[in-house]
């Protein structure tokens, strides 16, 4: 029973939070980001005081739920693992194996050092729900745009309209090669090794593995019931219970009740502690002494390795982080790259940073403008990121949020320098920070004025000019513009034509 | 003649009477309608009016709409939705005189109408909060995306000078008429968006335009062999500032007013008369209108044409 409630209250959060990543059309309402907002590392970063305590006291009765219910990545496991079960002829059967503390808590520390030391991407690699979001947007979304864009064909062939094409292509190549190698050895690991990866690499999986070691509630092993069949370990994909010693690393344990199903005696059961315990070894206390010392020389030596990286080239543009993130370091300090902005933004301007934030910002969302320019209107990726990286914005406060300055290179200029009309640029800007001027006759040209520029982009996303004669420039800390003049108003005497 | 008429009308009248009501009919009884009228119209330019009923007068003052749909046809309708703009602010064609255009093409017997541009802003976005979508869905019409290359084909221009081959949106090329419906716009480069700007939302390629002399390559998408069959230019709001796209409502000015003709020089003429009332922006600084002229796509000369101006 307990197995079924777990299953079926995963596989709703997995199929919605996997859809609402995927969606581009609006399929989904926006409440549905409150399955991105229950997640821990963005919950934590956050600051959503109530959420992590949510999480950490149902850790504290009920084990390592979050892994097996709402952890998009470990639901994820469970599904490819039952796939592999669907192809294999003979069941797997898992055998318990000892604990990789030191491994574990190494990761933990990693991860924890580079989000102090500033190498947050050391975080965003390891935290589960952002690795699971950029496989989805990565690799899942491309296949899923695919699908629609078949069915566009036939419904179009047809002439209905219903669907329409979208854009297939990669956001940014560097998050795709870190997205599909996590895949592979997530998918790996789950084919043959149950959990493994929740209980070796992942810190929320460490760090709630050590609080379920004191939950209220736990798996308990009735040793007058039990006959050590081992059928419980067999099936345990935590690979955690030692059936021999009836006895369960808690801190491996995700709560997936599969053991209580397994057991013909009945003597695993959910319980509070009545079941009698042996004691627990204390075998880890050397290695969490090494684990520590090396982990400390280890990671004082991480920040200096990157950060020369980050300063190396002072002739490239200043990145520029969506409107709502504040600064750069806001955004470094508080993002873990789930991509979640990547995937919702309407126009393509929210990219995966290869290396314009340094190495220590791989894969954080940065502004291009390649292929479209941000919406003057739009506020969409304020609105979903969970991890309080990008602030939500209302309309207004976005029409006056500056995340760049225009700046104009008249001799690149069409108008300027072949004296023909052209104007795309002053033609989207929202603001006329870009404004065209009579300069001969018919001709106008560009002029700028930066002080109510908003940075959208509009205008280095059109210029014709291969070489751009017109750009934004960012700015490392979002500035406030100036709100723009507004024309005079006219009223029409209807008194005729003019013609 | 009087007698050669009566005859004819007789004959048909006896054909007609032997066949049930179909194409065929419905074309004869058309085709005495226009001959028993007489003189044609040029241009109509009509003021005081809502968009829908504004069109209604315009399109009957040229015959009915059944003069230039008949039944059958697959009817494209091409507005200005160029932005992310509500209709009050007016960077796209209004969308009432969209849904009554359609309305007419569907009561002319078209079997479809197709409706869709080549947006600036994000076309979704653009679709939706222009009112055109919705607008354009309630009168029957189809919309169509027009946001990926893979929606239109090369066709050759023999006639231009500068672009010689554009990609056009499938919807023109595929219909048996296209109806231009663009929106009186003030515009930085181009100086006015009208009826030949309006060109630029069917081709795939604009920068090529503004790389390579914008003004010509606007007049040379106009000579493109399939030509509008109406333009309607959209004056019930016009921009008459910071245009194509508009800063704020103080760009806007209620004019209420709509011109409408075959001939795109003409109306695009007309209209930029009518607009150097609000705003001074001299006719000779359009220059894609002159540079039509000279493709022989249509006449700046308004005095030799038959005009009827019409308050309502």
């Amino acid at each position: 029973m307990l197995k079924k409630i777990r299953v079926g209250l995963a596989l709703v959060v997995f199929v919605f939070i996997t859809l609402y990543f995927l969606d581009f059309t609006g399929l989904l309402p926006d409440w549905f980001n409150f399955l991105t907002r229950i997640q821990f590392v963005p919950a934590f970063l956050s600051l959503s005081v109530i959420t992590v305590l949510v999480l950490v006291v149902s850790t504290l009765i009920f084990g390592r739920v979050y892994c097996s219910v709402i952890c998009p990545l470990g639901v994820f496991q469970d599904v490819t693992g039952r796939v592999a079960a669907f192809f294999r002829k003979k069941k797997l059967r898992y055998k318990f194996r000892r604990a990789r503390t030191f491994l574990r808590w190494s990761v933990v520390v990693v991860a924890l050092a580079g989000f102090l030391l500033g190498v947050p991407v050391l975080l965003a690699l390891t935290d589960p729900y952002s690795a699971y979001g950029r496989i989805v947007v990565s690799v899942f979304k491309p296949v899923y745009v695919l699908g629609n864009n078949l069915l566009e064909f036939i419904f179009t062939h047809f002439d209905n309209y219903t669907f329409y094409r979208a854009d297939v292509s990669i956001q940014g190549w560097g998050a795709f090669v870190v997205a599909f190698t996590t895949l592979l050895v997530v998918v790996y690991l789950a084919w043959r090794h149950g959990r493994t990866y929740c209980n070796t690499f992942c810190p929320v999986g460490t760090v709630l593995g050590f609080l379920s070691k004191y939950s209220l509630l736990k798996i308990r092993i009735d040793h007058s019931a039990c006959n050590s069949c081992s059928l419980c370990e067999t099936n345990c994909k935590g690979f955690c219970i030692n059936s021999k010693e009836q006895r369960i690393d808690y801190s491996r344990c995700v709560a997936c009740f599969n053991c209580i199903d397994s057991c013909n005696k009945g003597a695993i059961s959910f319980s509070y502690g009545l079941a009698k315990r042996k004691k627990q070894q204390t075998e880890m206390d050397e290695s969490k002494r090494k684990f520590l010392t090396t982990a400390v020389l280890s990671t004082a030596a991480l920040p200096a390795v990157f950060a020369g990286n980050a300063k190396s080239d002072k002739a490239k543009p200043t990145p520029m982080a969506p409107p709502g993130a504040i600064s750069t370091q806001h955004l470094l300090d508080h993002c873990t790259a789930c991509h979640l902005c990547v995937s919702k933004c309407p126009t393509h301007v929210i990219k995966p940073a290869f290396m314009e934030y340094g190495l220590a910002g791989m894969m954080f969302p940065v502004m291009k403008f390649s292929d479209g320019f941000c919406n003057y209107d739009c506020t969409v990726c304020s609105e979903v990121c969970p991890n309080g990286a990008i602030k939500p914005l209302t309309v207004d406060q976005k029409h006056l949020t500056q995340v760049g300055k225009v700046v104009l290179n008249l001799d690149h200029c069409i108008a300027y320098r072949d004296e023909t009309n052209c104007g795309a640029c002053a033609e989207h800007c929202p603001t006329q920070a870009v404004t065209m001027v009579p300069y001969k006759g018919a001709l106008t040209i560009p002029k700028t004025d930066q002080s109510i520029c908003v940075g959208c982009g509009g205008c280095e996303y059109i210029c014709p000019e291969t070489g751009k004669a017109i750009y934004i420039e960012g700015n490392p800390v979002h500035l406030e513009a100036e709100m723009f003049e507004e024309a005079e108003t006219k009223e029409f005497d209807f008194g005729g034509f003019g013609f | 003649m009087d007698r050669r008429k009566f005859l004819g009308a007789l004959a048909v009248a006896g054909v007609a009477a032997t066949i049930k009501a179909n194409g065929a009919m419905h074309l004869m009884s058309q085709n005495l309608g226009t001959s028993a009228d007489g003189t044609s119209v040029d241009l109509v330019a009509v003021m005081g009016g809502e968009p829908g009923a504004m069109f209604q007068r315009a399109i009957s003052e040229m015959g009915g709409m059944q003069k230039f749909v008949k039944k059958g046809f697959k009817v494209a309708v091409k507005p200005n939705i160029g932005w992310d703009r509500a209709p009050e602010l007016a960077g796209n064609t209004n969308p009432e005189l969209i849904a009554e255009i359609i309305k007419q093409c569907f009561d002319a017997g078209a079997s479809e109408v197709l409706v869709f541009d080549n947006t600036c802003d994000d076309w979704v976005k653009c679709y939706k909060n222009s009112g055109i979508e919705d607008a354009a869905k309630k009168a029957g019409a189809k919309v169509m995306p027009g946001h990926q290359e893979s929606y239109y084909r090369q066709v050759s221009i023999p006639k231009g000078i500068v672009l010689k081959e554009a990609k056009i949106h499938e919807a023109i090329l595929d219909s048996d008429v296209w109806i231009n419906v663009p929106v009186l716009k003030h515009h930085g480069g181009a100086r006015l968006s009208i009826s030949m700007k309006n060109h630029m939302g069917i081709v795939w390629d604009r920068r090529f335009f503004h790389r390579n002399d914008l003004q010509q390559c606007i007049a040379d998408v106009c000579s493109l062999d399939k030509k509008a069959v109406l333009n309607v230019v959209d004056a019930y709001r016009t921009l008459k500032t910071n245009g194509p796209r508009g800063k704020s409502e103080a760009d806007v000015v209620l004019t209420k007013s709509l011109f409408l003709s075959q001939d795109i020089v003409a109306v695009d003429t007309a209209a930029a008369k009518f607009f150097g009332q609000i705003e001074d922006i001299p006719l000779d600084h359009v220059k894609h209108i002159e540079n039509g002229q000279k493709l022989n796509i249509g006449s700046m000369d308004l005095e030799k044409m038959n005009i009827k101006r019409i308050q309502i």
